[in-house]
């Protein structure tokens, strides 16, 4: 992360240098977005996470579905969303991953107005 | 709405809210609607990251987001318009990027959806993509979007056609999608933003980056694109409607329709 990037507890603040570091990350699952892309994947996830080039730990966080571990690495949740899709897991799915609570606890919460911080 | 959710009852109040806007939109169709929002790594990819940019094109597709394209039509555009409005931009100093070919994804096509459910073979208007870097931090600052605005607006009022032109401000209001502060919504911060937008934007331009990270999440700071809107709108306005729910999947969701009274 820059040096002028915010830091925000609890929050990931995607910047350029983030952009960089998770890039054959974020590739991998920006690809998700095309069919034939979904298909070979599912296909032979190891054998299309080596096409990628990821590193060992992205790769691992990948075929292990380490959401939270992906975004420590630097994926960008707007990616990273797209892996999710493909094993037909919603937004609230892994707003339960981030925070530790069920979906049906994470969506109940958001349903009550939220989460609130401050 | 697309996908025919608006009578569940997770939906509903959502979208009975936006209705006397839609109705209000019925009675005013405009000619061309410029749509200010973000592509959610659909057609644009981290490979090039444009802070802000404009569609010149004839007419634009609907991305495939990785579930295939969403059941809208596809998007007519205003291709001589986007001409002007590039050169009365750039004129002005804005420096922006230029797309002959781009495909609209969700924060594009929800926008027209929410003003128009059924559209059948074809949008009521056409339609101009602005796309703004709301992603990648740095983002543009809140000042400098408002600043775009209002150069938009003296661009759109100097087209020697007389046209109807529609300004879409779109992004959710407070939100964050990852990370321990996930689902976060701030209500007051929302509240005091949907006052703020008619009497007061230049307080909401001199908010920083960091204070709209930090206080409506790292997604609420596309609220920042609300600012082009309200910039674009000549100094005399009136609030027609508006409305605000939580929540929208993860995030809150308002909306506010303003009428230009100046000429």
């Amino acid at each position: 992360m820059n040096g002028s990037t915010p830091q925000v507890p609890g929050t990931y603040v995607f910047d350029a240098a983030e952009s960089r570091r998770a890039r054959a990350l974020n590739r991998l699952c920006g690809s998700l977005k095309e069919a034939e892309n979904r298909e070979k994947f599912k296909a032979d996830e190891v054998a299309y996470c080596e096409t990628y080039g990821l590193t060992v730990q992205q790769r691992d966080a990948v075929l292990r579905r380490d959401w939270n571990r992906m975004m420590e690495l630097g994926g960008s949740i707007f990616y990273v969303f797209k892996l999710a899709m493909v094993d037909q897991r919603s937004m609230q799915y892994l707003g339960g991953v981030f925070t530790g609570m069920t979906t049906e606890e994470f969506a109940q919460a958001l349903k009550a107005g939220g989460r609130s911080f401050g | 709405m697309d996908r025919g959710k608006t009578e569940d009852p997770y939906w509903k109040p959502l979208f009975d809210g936006y209705a006397p806007a839609r109705e209000w939109m019925a009675r005013h169709t405009p000619d061309i609607a410029v749509v200010v929002y973000n592509d959610h790594a659909n057609a644009v990819d981290m490979s090039v990251t444009p802070t802000f940019a404009l569609g010149t094109a004839e007419s634009y597709r609907v991305a495939d987001e990785g579930w295939g394209s969403r059941p809208v039509p596809a998007v007519t555009g205003a291709p001589e318009f986007s001409d002007h409005l590039v050169n009365s931009l750039i004129d002005a100093s804005f420096d922006l990027t230029v797309y002959q070919e781009l495909d609209v994804d969700h924060g594009l096509t929800v926008p027209l959806s929410v003003y128009c459910p059924d559209p059948g073979e074809r949008w009521p208007c056409a339609v101009v993509p602005l796309l703004v870097n709301v992603i990648q931090y740095p983002q543009p600052t809140a000042a400098r979007c408002l600043a775009l605005g209002r150069a938009l607006g003296e661009a759109i009022r100097s087209f020697p056609e007389d046209l109807k032109v529609a300004v879409f401000g779109t992004g959710g209001m407070s939100h964050q999608l990852a990370g321990a502060r996930a689902g976060l919504i701030n209500q007051d911060f929302d509240r005091m933003f949907l006052d703020a937008i008619e009497h007061a934007p230049e307080k909401l331009a001199a908010l920083t980056r960091e204070q709209y990270i930090r206080e409506a999440g790292s997604e609420g700071i596309e609220l920042i694109m609300w600012l082009i809107m309200r910039g674009a709108l000549g100094p005399r306005i009136r609030r027609v409607h508006e409305t605000y729910h939580v929540p929208a999947s993860n995030t809150a969701a308002g909306m506010v329709l303003f009428e230009n009274l100046s000429r």
